[in-house]
C-alpha cells in the first residue's frame, strides 16, 4: 500500500475568500469593461442595460476590494520581495521557454506570484480611490472636474493592469499542473510542492 | 433631445463605425448661432424661450446676489445669462453679459469621452445633441467638456444641455432663443453667414473704440457652432471666465484616442499569447509516484500535511510523519 501525501496550502476560509473575490472580479470586470471600449459595451446586457451597469459597477468593485482586503492581510507577509526573487526574475524568461532546471528554489511564493499579488493590491487601491472620485451620483460632486479627468484615466489604466495581472494569474494556474487544487481543495500534492516550491515543501515536511 | 435625424450623423459616441451620414457636408451646410454680446441687454427672454420651447421648468432656487438666475446651468436650465461687472481699463466700468450654454464644438469633448453608444451625436450641420434615452449617467461628458456645460439630472441620472433646438432647425426654424431675442443679439444661419455678419459688427465695434473686438470661434476645439462677438476678444476671461484657448483635455484625448484600442489589443493578446505558449511549451507537471490526484484511493493511503512540524518535534527523515492526517476514505493512521 502506497502513501500519497498532500500539503495544506490554504485554509478553507482563505479559499472561500478567494472565490468571493473571483466572483466580484467577474462582475466588476465585465461591467467595467462595458464602458472601457465600445466593442465591449454589449456586456451591459448581462446587467440589465447601460444605466443598471453604471449603477451596479461601483458596488461590485467595492465588494471586490473589501474581499481582497482580507486576502491582503492574510498573505502580504509571504509576498514581500527579497534578494532571491531578483535572481528568479532574471531567469524567468528561460522558465517560460520550458527550462525549469536552472530556477532558484523558491518558498511559498515565487517572484512572479509576488509581483502579481502586489499588482492586484496596488491596482485595486487605485481603483478604489479613483472610483469614488466619479461615482455618480453619490460622491462625484465632491471632486473638481480636473481631478475627475485624472481619476477616470487612472481608473481605466489600473483596471487594465488588474485585468492583465488576473490573466497572468489564471494562466499560471492552468500552465502549472496541480496548482488549481490549491484553491479548489486547499491542498497540493507533494510532487507539486517539491517541483514548484521546494523550500516551502522542505518547511512543511521537515520544519526547516 | 430624442433621435430625430438619422441620415446626417457625422459622429456618434462610442461607435467605431461610420454612422448614417449620406446627408453630409458640403450639401448639408454648417450652421452656427452668433451671440453678439455687445448688443445684449440681459433681458433673459432667451432663457424664457428655451424653457418654453423645450418644456423645461427649473426649481426655484436661491439668488447669489447677482442677476445670474439660476446661478448656474442645470439639467433643466440649458442656457443662463452670466453678468460680469468688469473694468477692462481702470476706471472704465463695463457690464458684460454672456449667454452661457453649449458651444456645439466641431470636435466635441463630451462625445469623445462618452462610453454609451449613440448617447451623444453630432449632426452634419454641426449641432451636438444628447440622445438622452441612450445615456447611462456616468458623467464622462462632464469631464470631457472644455466649457463645463453638461449637467446630470438627479432625478433620472441622464445628462442634459442645449440642443441648439435641433428639432426646430431640422424643420427650417431658428432656435427658440434666436427667435425671441428683442435686440437682435442672437443670430442663426450658416456658419459662413454668421462669420460675415460678425465681421461687420466687429468693424462697427472697432469704430466705437473697441480695438480688440473679435469673433470667438476657438480653434482648439475645431471651432464652435455657437460663436460670440466680443468687445474684448483678446480677453475672453472677462466674460465670466470664458476660456481663452479651450481644447479637449489631453487626458481625455489620449485615453479615448489611441490608448483604449491598444489596451483592448493587449488584453486579447495576453489570452491568445497564453494559449500559444501552452501549446508550444506544454504544461509543467510534477512526476507523482504510484498515484495521482484523480485516483480515488484504491489501495492508496492519503495523508495531508496541515502545517510545518514544530521545532524539535520529529527528526527529518525520508518519510517524515505527518502532523495531522485526515482522509475520509481510510481510518486515521497510527503516528
Amino acid at each position: 500500500m502506497t502513501t500519497v501525501r498532500y500539503l495544506r496550502r490554504y485554509r478553507d476560509a482563505t479559499r472561500m475568500n478567494h472565490w468571493y473575490v473571483v466572483l466580484m472580479f467577474i462582475a466588476a470586470g465585465l461591467s467595467g469593461l462595458a464602458f472601457f471600449h465600445p466593442s465591449l459595451f454589449f456586456f451591459t446586457a448581462f446587467f440589465g442595460g447601460g444605466q443598471w451597469t453604471r449603477i451596479l459597477h461601483p458596488f461590485f468593485g467595492l465588494a471586490m476590494v473589501l474581499g481582497f482586503a482580507f486576502l491582503f492581510f492574510t498573505m502580504w507577509r509571504e509576498n514581500v520581495l527579497d534578494r532571491a526573487d531578483r535572481e528568479w526574475l532574471a531567469k524567468a524568461p528561460e522558465m517560460l521557454k520550458g527550462n525549469k532546471e536552472g530556477m532558484p528554489a523558491v518558498g511559498k511564493y515565487n517572484a512572479g506570484q509576488k509581483l502579481v499579488f502586489w499588482a492586484f493590491a496596488v491596482s485595486l487601491l487605485l481603483l478604489l480611490v479613483t472610483g469614488f472620485m466619479f461615482w455618480s451620483p453619490w460622491f462625484v460632486h465632491f471632486f473638481p472636474i480636473t481631478l475627475r479627468r485624472i481619476a477616470v484615466v487612472v481608473h481605466a489604466a489600473s483596471a487594465f493592469v488588474l485585468v492583465i495581472s488576473v490573466m497572468t494569474h489564471i494562466y499560471a494556474a492552468i500552465w502549472i499542473k496541480g496548482t488549481m487544487r490549491a484553491m479548489t481543495r486547499g491542498t497540493v500534492t507533494e510532487g507539486w510542492a517539491r517541483l514548484n516550491h521546494p523550500l516551502w515543501h522542505r518547511k512543511m515536511t521537515r520544519g526547516e | 433631445m430624442s433621435s430625430l435625424q438619422s441620415l446626417d450623423i457625422a459622429a456618434r459616441s462610442a461607435t467605431t463605425v461610420q454612422p448614417p451620414d449620406i446627408r453630409h457636408r458640403p450639401q448639408v451646410q454648417e450652421v452656427a448661432k452668433l451671440i453678439d454680446v455687445s448688443a445684449c441687454i440681459g433681458c433673459k427672454a432667451c432663457q424664457v424661450a428655451c424653457m418654453q420651447w423645450n418644456d423645461l421648468r427649473d426649481e426655484v432656487g436661491v439668488t447669489g446676489g447677482t442677476y445670474d438666475n439660476p446661478t448656474d446651468l442645470t439639467p433643466s436650465s440649458w442656457t443662463v445669462m452670466r453678468y460680469a461687472e468688469v473694468e477692462p481699463e481702470p476706471g472704465h466700468l463695463e457690464w458684460l453679459i454672456r449667454k452661457d450654454g453649449c458651444m456645439h464644438c466641431e470636435d466635441p469633448g463630451c462625445l469623445k469621452s462618452c462610453p454609451a453608444p449613440g448617447a451623444i451625436v453630432k449632426y452634419s450641420n454641426g449641432i451636438v445633441d444628447f440622445i438622452s434615452e441612450n445615456c447611462v449617467g456616468c458623467g464622462n461628458c462632464v469631464t470631457g467638456c472644455p466649457f463645463d456645460v453638461p449637467r446630470i439630472s438627479k432625478t433620472d441620472n441622464r445628462a442634459y444641455k442645449c440642443s441648439l433646438c435641433s428639432d426646430r432647425v431640422t424643420v427650417g426654424l431658428e432656435p427658440a432663443c434666436v427667435k425671441v431675442c428683442p435686440t437682435g443679439a442672437i443670430h442663426f444661419g450658416t456658419k459662413e453667414a454668421m462669420h460675415q455678419y460678425a465681421d461687420e459688427r466687429i468693424v462697427d465695434l472697432k469704430e466705437r473704440g473697441f480695438k480688440n473686438a473679435g469673433t470667438y470661434d476657438p480653434a482648439g476645439v475645431g471651432g464652435t457652432h455657437v460663436m460670440y462677438v466680443l468687445q474684448h476678444a483678446d480677453r475672453p476671461g472677462l466674460y465670466s471666465n470664458l476660456p481663452k484657448d479651450p481644447h479637449i483635455s489631453p487626458l481625455v484625448s489620449l485615453w479615448k484616442g489611441v490608448a483604449k484600442p491598444l489596451a483592448v489589443l493587449a488584453m486579447v493578446g495576453t489570452v491568445v499569447g497564453s494559449f500559444f505558449h501552452y501549446m508550444k511549451v506544454g504544461p509543467v507537471e510534477a512526476k507523482e509516484g504510484a498515484s495521482d490526484e484523480d485516483d480515488d484511493g484504491h489501495g492508496v493511503k492519503a495523508e495531508i500535511i496541515e502545517a510545518p512540524p514544530a521545532p524539535g518535534e520529529s527528526p527529518p527523515s525520508s518519510v517524515p510523519p505527518a502532523r495531522t492526517v485526515h482522509d475520509p476514505a481510510s481510518p486515521p493512521p497510527r503516528v
